[in-house]
């Protein structure tokens, strides 16, 4: 039986389409559809439920010195109120998870939003390797109701239409508590926009009040399309236990000047003597469009790669993808073919960033 | 509840004949479409193209998935649309009218295998 979010009725409701996502029943698609929703974020602004995410405290005299062995970006470089994205690892440098921290306003303090469906396996990840630390692991997950407010309007919604005018103080990744409340300026669609976590009641109270206002609902089938144009990489597809952040072209959310951290040794080993794979992007010049799983080949037909994610791209009106290669048919402007049913067709690699993003500095 | 219109032919893949002399004109359905969501790309066959029923023959692509396209009758493809290859979207905006290719049959009593709008509905659901 799939879990509910506390924002589940109200999707039925509305007409969304349902499909199991992560262990949770969530919206792909509302009846406007995915290409309204899609543009609706890149032009105006959009909501999604995201309450799927996980919510994992760390405190503790030691919650930083923790943090920062489990995490691979340096926590100990950022202001409280600020927010860092990077992975937790396993020591030969696969991901356990992709996550943001938000450093709390009191010493010790961290919030860790995890993926939905690995909210499980990192809590159990994080007390494995807490041994020697004095902190203590909670996992709210399941408190804790999230949406996200995302687009160009999104500033001015969440002050003119939900009351929230210490967003506009807000720069991106950083973030403030509210009463019963967590507002950080972050997203997953390449776009300025907030996340709001707040309780059940709560949530439902934003969402009802945003879907009066006539602001688009959002599901996860346009969440997928706007980060994959962006350039950002979904657990699963483009980071794995084999993949490593090397391989995905991470390495900037990795410190390897940090004394240590779990995975470190594996990563200095995979930047010194390169990776075996890496993560390209690819466009296939046909309307045509290269899905997960397809092999992606050299011209002479040759297989040396996957694609992880692929799109027609709503924004770009381009067939564009994210392909896992050979290391030596990674570089920009190689020509390579991707087969798609029993046709193939030419691709060149090109930058994963296909997107412009447009974040609040 | 997608729309099913009455005096076509279906098959069990979704998609819908309409006969016209020896020439079967295919499309898909209105659940089709809905499954779907928005469609984005045809890969069309060629004019000439000798198919097998049940065979594929093309397929549409939406965002999110891509769905083969089965022929519910054996022949040679004598037309494909060249509107609904230019602009997928008319597949979502009318599945009825926007036929995807025409095919010249080369058995008609295969059609007798196909469902009617009655016995497809009980599948289309």
């Amino acid at each position: 039986m799939d879990k509910l979010t506390c924002l589940h009725d109200s999707h039925v409701a509305i007409g969304a389409v349902m499909s199991p996502f992560a262990g949770f029943d969530m919206p792909i698609r509302y009846p406007a559809g995915i290409i309204a929703e899609h543009n609706a974020v890149r032009t105006k602004v959009g909501v999604f439920d995201v309450s799927h995410m996980g919510e994992i405290f760390i405190d503790g005299p030691d919650a930083t010195r923790f943090v920062n062995h489990i995490f691979t970006n340096d926590i100990t470089k950022a202001a409280a109120g600020e927010i860092l994205y990077g992975m937790m690892l396993y020591p030969d440098g696969g991901v356990v998870d992709d996550l943001l921290v938000y450093k709390g306003f009191t010493a010790e303090h961290y919030l860790l939003v995890v993926n939905a469906s690995n909210i499980d396996k990192d809590y159990e990840w994080m007390l494995s390797n807490a041994e020697g630390y004095d902190v203590k692991i909670d996992n709210q997950s399941e408190q804790w109701g999230q949406i996200a407010v995302q687009g160009p309007e999104s500033e001015d919604v969440l002050v003119r239409i939900l009351g929230l005018p210490q967003a506009s103080a807000l720069t991106f990744y950083t973030y403030c508590e509210l009463p019963g409340l967590i507002l950080s300026r972050t997203g997953y669609t390449g776009e300025d926009g907030f996340e709001i976590y707040a309780s059940s009641e709560k949530t439902k109270e934003f969402w009802q009040t945003l879907l009066e206002a006539g602001i688009q609902p959002c599901g996860l089938g346009c969440r997928d399309t706007l980060r994959f144009e962006a350039g950002l990489p979904l657990y699963g597809d483009e980071l794995s236990p084999e993949i490593s952040p090397v391989m995905a072209g991470l390495s900037i959310f990795c410190k390897l000047d940090k004394e240590e951290f779990i995975g470190k040794e594996a990563l200095v080993e995979q930047k010194a003597h390169g990776t075996a794979r890496k993560l390209v992007g690819l466009e296939v010049k046909d309307r045509a469009i290269p899905r997960a799983g397809y092999s992606v080949e050299t011209p002479e037909g040759e297989v040396v790669g996957v694609v992880t994610t692929g799109y027609h791209s709503i924004t770009l009106d381009r067939s564009l993808a994210f392909a896992l290669v050979d290391s030596a048919y990674g570089a920009l402007g190689t020509q390579l073919q991707v087969r798609i049913r029993s046709k193939v067709f030419p691709a060149e690699v090109i930058k994963k960033r296909f997107y412009q993003t447009n974040y609040k500095k | 509840m997608s729309k099913i219109i009455e005096g076509l032919l279906y098959s069990e893949s979704h998609e819908w004949v309409k006969i016209d002399g020896n020439v079967a004109i295919i499309g898909v359905s209105d659940f089709a479409q809905s499954e779907l969501g928005d469609i984005t790309y045809v890969d069309m066959p060629s004019d000439g193209d000798e198919i097998e029923k049940g065979s594929e023959f093309g397929a549409l692509e939406s965002v999110k998935t891509a769905a083969d396209l089965y022929s519910p009758v054996s022949g040679t493809v004598v037309a494909t649309n060249r509107a609904v290859e230019d602009d997928p979207s008319l597949i979502n905006a009318d599945p009825y009218t926007n036929w995807i290719i025409k095919i010249e049959m080369s058995d008609k009593g295969e059609c007798n295998s196909l469902l009617d709008a009655a016995a497809y509905a009980k599948i289309a659901e």
